[in-house]
């Protein structure tokens, strides 16, 4: 009669949930202060291995369920103050939540497990010394003291007091006495309700958690005090530190509810998962709402009678309305706070500084920043990559910090805001900073510029990001790994964004990336060139002018630059660039759109024309990715039109005017 | 008589089938008679006729919600001392609460493994 | 703007090993293509050029708020440039390329005949030499003593379409 039971299809939502309480757990072992653990925080990492074990348990991954119970119990002895929590511990954990990882990692793949791996690392964590335990050990079975008041209605809740006593039997010995005080005349009595109460001496290894358990259901519905007997104070005083009386110190051993959703405290948000497809299908299909809404407003304003033209006018306007709102909720389900990339680091500075022997504080804020899933996605590894370069080659040995009169412990402070258009992520160290003799050297040794080039500090900050120049002098197993810094500033160019280094010998480095806040639309300034219409991005033009040509000077006989403000923009003719026939080719003729490329340039176009929020396409969809260009939009007459990447645009320019002999590509990069 | 004692029966509704398979199958295989329905309506038709030593029973469902079934259930003459217990998740904690508030003995927490379910289960029965 | 379903070209008769194709013309030269490929045929209308691209791609289109590709076969197979007309069409295909199934509009001067053609009719490519690769052709076929070149369509917008080729013309 057994029935075929396929589990298999509530495994992925294990795994995900899995994977979520590893990262509480790692986030909260972080967290840890060792001398003075919150006792919220020990909880939360318990409940996280709890259910992770349970999970495990109900769909057959027996591996996982005995490892992770490994966790638990140890969790569980710091939790009721049998062991005290130590930095070997917390590192063995931290172990095995990756070991935890990889064993989820493996069974979603449907791979085997390597059993002397997780064999390895579970009798770590059984061969922690027991630091209290000895104490723990000596001490008598905990007597407890339990006063148990059901309120009258008891029974109604389909409770039954005999069947507590029961359970509570099943763990330990115990005596009790019931208050008949207030058990009224016979002829008075309501046979539904309840008029006891019971004294219980309690005698039984285990845990004021495992006793609150027993009576968890019936919280409400009655009082209840547990107490410990003889050793009570003793633990209580240590736990208060000493300061406050048992009473008190009681109170903070109760599990909170913020903690028993085995998530950090504030972090409770109302979130639902939703497939990424879904929600993708429902920007596309919004995107083609606003075209449809932008042909039916030019419709509306060609229409030729005018009563119909005014109710029409009106009713696209509601339309347009409407569908503006629509568009920002719906894009506003894939934004995530940049707090999920965050998360990773803490973990990676702690392992990464106690490997290369350095003390480091990291300091993370603008966590809540929201930004595009797929940008979120794709900045993890840049990120990464620049913590570790950080940790690496920026925040010296602590010896070395104190001769050069600094505080033996370095600071990396990671940091997101708003700017403009884009979110800005940025990673300051306080460490050695760029040495740009050693750059420069480096450079010439590789060719990338020549020994008479002269740079300035922030061209030569720059050369970092060319490609194959490596500032480690060997690979160093931390930051080598055959990634540059020019694959984290491709990556970021990918991106749309961009990433610019300032950086100050012995005082630190700092790396900003600026990121798009989204990848799906952007609010698009359209403008003119020949016959053809491209859009640009509006949040990035500071402004546009009519040319005083006797502000252009040409350099090197080839590419102008236009003095703008205290200083000179390169001029990018769009016509030349991009090959278009029949555009205006007189300075004075045009307009010129000052930019925010990374670095100001000036854009000259014929025309500049309406501005609109645009749906970006890719160009990849069914071609391929041009340099220079974002992608492609499709306006409100049908047409479509190419969105100007300006960082692309900048590099083809400049990839342009070095054959046309500039003095080397090193120069042109400039912040 | 050599008659088999009745086995104790249990009332088990939850409009996700797959839920229901699963506890019904961990029942079963623990000699417990189980009644499946799919919401409250048909699980209140069912008591109205039967008698059930425990129900077990999901919040949020189609047609009559638990937390209604656990309401009208106490009005009935039969069923006002009868365990009652939600399945809910850990994270639900108004949940559980709305729960008790209507009736409920105690809950169930979502995902549970057999051993759990049965260990809850006994504490009830 | 006229469209022309490929299913209403359709020969009433198919027989096994044979294959159906679309001709259409270049000049003087007649070219067929897998009519399976074919997803529809559009008239000419404006394209919005893109920038740095060889001169054979003309530009994109918008077809029903995908982005496609055009491309000009007269400039891709080097012939003498036509002017565009009522007749020039817009010939959309799909094919495969890297594991993706991809849009791309082929400018012809108009198209001519669906053609059922037995596996053994199509000839081996002698080397035409000029600008069409061997490889861009399946075989040649002779159908009412007209000569129609048989291209390999994935091959042929793969190679010259897709791929990174220089970005100057």
């Amino acid at each position: 009669m057994a029935l075929d039971l396929n589990m298999s299809q509530f495994h992925d939502i294990f795994f995900e949930e899995s994977i979520e309480n590893l990262e509480v757990m790692e986030a909260n072992l972080l967290s840890l202060d060792i001398a003075r653990p919150e006792p919220e925080v020990i909880n939360t990492v318990f409940r996280a291995a709890h259910s992770i074990k349970g999970g495990a348990g109900t769909f057959g991954f027996s591996d996982i369920a005995d490892f992770t119970h490994v966790v638990e119990t140890c969790f569980d002895e710091v939790r009721e103050q049998k062991r005290a929590l130590t930095r070997l511990m917390v590192d063995a954990v931290l172990e095995s939540v990756d070991c935890l990882r990889y064993m989820i990692a493996q069974s979603k793949s449907g791979q085997d497990i390597d059993k002397d791996k997780v064999a390895g690392i579970r009798q770590k964590l059984i061969a922690l010394p027991a630091a209290t335990q000895s104490e723990a050990t000596q001490q008598p079975t905990p007597s407890w003291h339990i006063y148990f008041h059901p309120h009258d209605y008891f029974l109604k809740t389909g409770n039954d007091p005999y069947r507590l006593f029961r359970e509570l039997a099943e763990l330990g010995e115990m005596q009790i006495s019931g208050q008949l005080d207030r058990l009224p005349p016979l002829q008075g009595m309501d046979p539904e309700l309840c008029y006891l109460s019971w004294h219980i001496q309690f005698s039984a290894d285990v845990a004021r958690g495992d006793i609150e358990e027993m009576f968890e259901w019936v919280d409400e519905d009655c009082e209840l005090h547990i107490e410990l007997g003889g050793e009570r104070r003793q633990h209580a005083d240590r736990r208060a530190g000493g300061r406050t009386g048992g009473r008190r110190a009681d109170d903070m051993q109760l599990p909170t509810s913020a903690a028993s959703g085995g998530q950090l405290p504030g972090q409770e948000s109302n979130s639902i998962r939703v497939n990424t497809e879904k929600v993708d299908n429902l920007v596309n299909l919004v995107g083609e709402l606003v075209i449809t809404v932008s042909m039916l407003s030019r419709f509306a304003s060609t229409n030729r009678r005018p009563v119909d033209r005014e109710k029409l006018k009106q009713s696209v306007e509601q339309l347009e309305r409407n569908t503006r709102d629509l568009q920002e909720q719906t894009l506003n389900i894939r934004m995530l706070p940049i707090d999920f990339v965050f998360q990773r680091l803490p973990r990676l500075v702690h392992d990464l500084s106690r490997s290369l022997g350095k003390q480091v504080e990291l300091k993370l804020s603008g966590n809540a920043t929201e930004i595009d899933k797929t940008v979120l996605e794709k900045i993890g590894d840049p990120l990464v990559h620049l913590i570790r370069n950080a940790l690496d080659h920026g925040i010296e040995t602590p010896a070395e910090r104190e001769a050069a009169g600094k505080e033996k412990v370095g600071v990396i402070a990671l940091e997101s805001y708003h700017e403009g258009g884009n979110i800005v992520v940025q990673i300051r160290d306080d460490g050695a900073g760029i040495d740009p003799e050693a750059i420069r050297r480096k450079a010439i040794e590789k060719d990338l510029i020549n020994v008479s080039d002269e740079l300035t500090e922030s061209q030569i900050h720059n050369l970092i990001f060319l490609p194959g120049f490596s500032t480690a002098n060997e690979i160093s197993g931390v930051s080598g790994r055959g990634v540059g810094a020019d694959v984290v500033r491709s990556n970021i160019v990918e991106l749309g964004g961009n990433v610019k280094v300032a950086s100050q010998k012995g005082i630190g480095t700092t790396f900003s990336l600026y990121l798009p806040l989204t990848l799906a639309i952007m609010d698009g300034q359209l403008i003119r060139v020949g016959e053809d219409i491209f859009v640009i991005s509006l949040l990035s033009i500071i402004e546009s002018t009519q040319i005083d040509s006797s502000l252009v000077s040409a350099v090197a006989g080839k590419y102008e630059v236009y003095r703008y403000r205290d200083g000179y923009i390169p001029v990018i003719r769009l016509h030349e660039v991009f090959g278009v026939q029949g555009a205006n080719t007189a300075l004075d003729d045009g307009l010129l759109v000052i930019m925010d490329a990374g670095r100001r340039i000036g854009l000259l176009v014929d025309d500049i024309l309406g501005q609109q929020q645009v749906v970006i396409k890719s160009l990849r969809t069914n071609f391929r990715q041009i340099e220079s260009l974002a992608g492609a939009t499709i306006l409100g007459d049908g047409t479509v039109a190419m969105i100007i990447d300006l960082p692309g645009l900048l590099e083809f320019w400049l990839a342009e005017n070095e054959s046309a002999n500039t003095p080397s590509a090193a120069a042109e990069i400039s912040t | 008589m050599t008659e088999t004692p009745k086995p104790t029966r249990i009332l088990l509704v939850d409009d996700s089938a797959s839920m229901r398979e699963m506890v019904s199958f961990t029942l079963k295989a623990a000699h417990y008679e189980v009644h499946e329905s799919m919401d409250g309506v048909d699980a209140l038709a069912f008591a109205q006729d039967n008698d059930v030593a425990l129900v077990v029973t999901d919040i949020n469902m189609p047609n009559m919600d638990g937390i209604t079934l656990i309401k009208e259930l106490r009005q009935l003459s039969n069923y006002r001392f009868t365990p009652i217990l939600t399945l809910t998740t850990e994270s639900a904690d108004d949940k559980k609460q709305q729960g008790k508030a209507a009736g409920a003995t105690g809950w169930i927490v979502k995902p549970f493994d057999p051993d759990t379910l049965l260990k809850t289960i006994r504490r009830v029965l | 703007m006229t469209e022309i379903s490929p299913t209403d070209m359709l020969s009433a008769e198919q027989q096994a090993g044979t294959s159906q194709f679309l001709t259409f013309k270049l000049g003087a030269e007649e070219y067929g293509i897998d009519i399976l490929k074919v997803q529809e045929i559009r008239s000419w209308e404006p394209v919005t050029t893109i920038p740095n691209t060889p001169d054979y791609v003309l530009g994109v289109v918008n077809l029903r708020g995908t982005i496609v590709p055009v491309m000009d076969l007269r400039r891709r197979f080097q012939l003498e440039q036509a002017e565009f007309h009522t007749t020039t069409v817009i010939i959309v295909v799909k094919i495969e390329n890297e594991g993706h199934l991809r849009t791309v509009g082929m400018v012809a001067d108009a198209v001519s005949e669906v053609y059922n053609v037995v596996g053994d009719a199509i000839s081996e490519t002698p080397d035409i030499g000029g600008a069409i690769n061997v490889e861009f052709i399946r075989g040649l076929t002779t159908i009412d003593e007209k000569m129609i070149i048989l291209l390999e369509i994935d091959a042929l917008v793969n190679a010259g379409l897709l791929a990174e080729l220089p970005s100057s013309p």
